[in-house]
């Protein structure tokens, strides 16, 4: 695996990844801003240092601004981190080193950089997982603070569009996992599964069952 | 100590342990070819229904609003293989402007 050739992996990584960390820096500011009032200046920053997992973090800020118990904010949080269950075992055999080495790097596989890593052949670049994740990780910090401390300057964040970027990104990097025909089946299931689900059940499960739809890989060739 | 300190301690626990458990215990061993191809189909199904929640979704509903036609602008975008980064612009651009129309 990883570096042949020049630059080595973790600058290509960081290149990769380089135009969705603007996406990345602005959703750090919306979850900065939208934390604030209701976790203080100091607990989001600590919160994305420690946890590198936007959309949890999100979910979680969102519950607890809106009245929600800690109990609900957790669920939420970790039904929405569920999928890095299965998507840590996709990554596990490209990961070797030492366990805290595993432990360290695992960290750092968010589904930008999970995406941004595949080979195309059902492997990853721990390397490219490196880089990518440090840049998409300063810029989540980064724009947690920026979105606490100059929140009230900024409002909305819907006004700059920003909840728009984010959908945006996510489809940047489905379009090149669609090259087979049971690729593009699993996408329109999963769409059509979230879809479904989001007015029936609590966020979170949605998207967990919209990843089943990788099983449609189960049958035989 | 507040909600807001141990949500930050939960849930900062529990998405070490949820992202470390698949790496720390497998790290290294190939999966089985079966299970390698289901979970080389997880990224199209996982992505695909990220992009359709976070365009529709709306706490326990479906809205269709001006992030469609950002995210539309988006997918335009990709189509004429705009590199990413215009493709993010694109969208908060056209949102933003339709929701000031």
């Amino acid at each position: 695996m990883s570096s042949r050739g020049d630059p080595p992996g973790i600058v290509r990584g960081a290149r990769k990844v380089a135009p969705y960390s603007i996406a990345v820096l602005g959703f750090g500011i919306s979850f900065g801003v939208l934390a604030r009032p209701v976790m203080g200046p100091v607990a989001p920053i600590v919160m994305s240092v420690t946890t590198f997992a936007g959309s949890a973090q999100f979910a979680a800020a969102s519950i607890l601004s809106a009245g929600g118990t800690l109990a609900a904010a957790v669920v939420a949080a970790i039904l929405l981190n569920v999928r890095y269950g299965p998507i840590g075992v996709s990554v596990a055999p490209s990961l070797g080193g030492s366990t805290w080495s595993r432990l360290v790097r695992s960290q750092l596989v968010v589904d930008e950089t999970w995406a941004l890593s595949a080979d195309g052949r059902g492997g990853h670049d721990p390397a490219i997982i490196v880089g990518a994740g440090l840049v998409l990780y300063a810029a989540w910090v980064a724009g947690t603070a920026v979105g606490v401390l100059f929140g009230d300057l900024i409002g909305d964040p819907g006004r700059f569009g920003l909840d728009a970027a984010f959908p945006a990104l996510f489809l940047a990097l489905l379009v090149p996992t669609l090259g087979s025909r049971e690729a593009r089946i699993a996408a329109l299931l999963g769409a059509a599964i979230g879809l479904a689900l989001t007015p029936l059940v609590p966020a979170g499960i949605p998207i967990i069952a919209a990843g089943l739809a990788c099983f449609v890989g189960w049958r035989r060739r | 100590m507040s909600t807001a300190w141990w949500t930050v301690v939960l849930v900062g626990a529990a998405t070490i342990a949820i992202k470390g458990a698949g790496p720390v215990l497998l790290g290294g061993r190939p999966l089985p070819p079966r299970a390698g191809r289901v979970i080389g189909l997880l990224a199209p199904a996982l992505l695909a229904g990220l992009v359709a929640i976070n365009t529709f979704g709306a706490g326990r509903s479906l809205v269709l609003d001006e992030r469609a036609l950002g995210v539309g602008a988006a997918a335009i975008a990709v189509r004429l293989k705009a590199p990413p980064l215009i493709a993010v612009i694109a969208a908060a651009v056209v949102t933003a402007v339709a929701r000031a129309l």
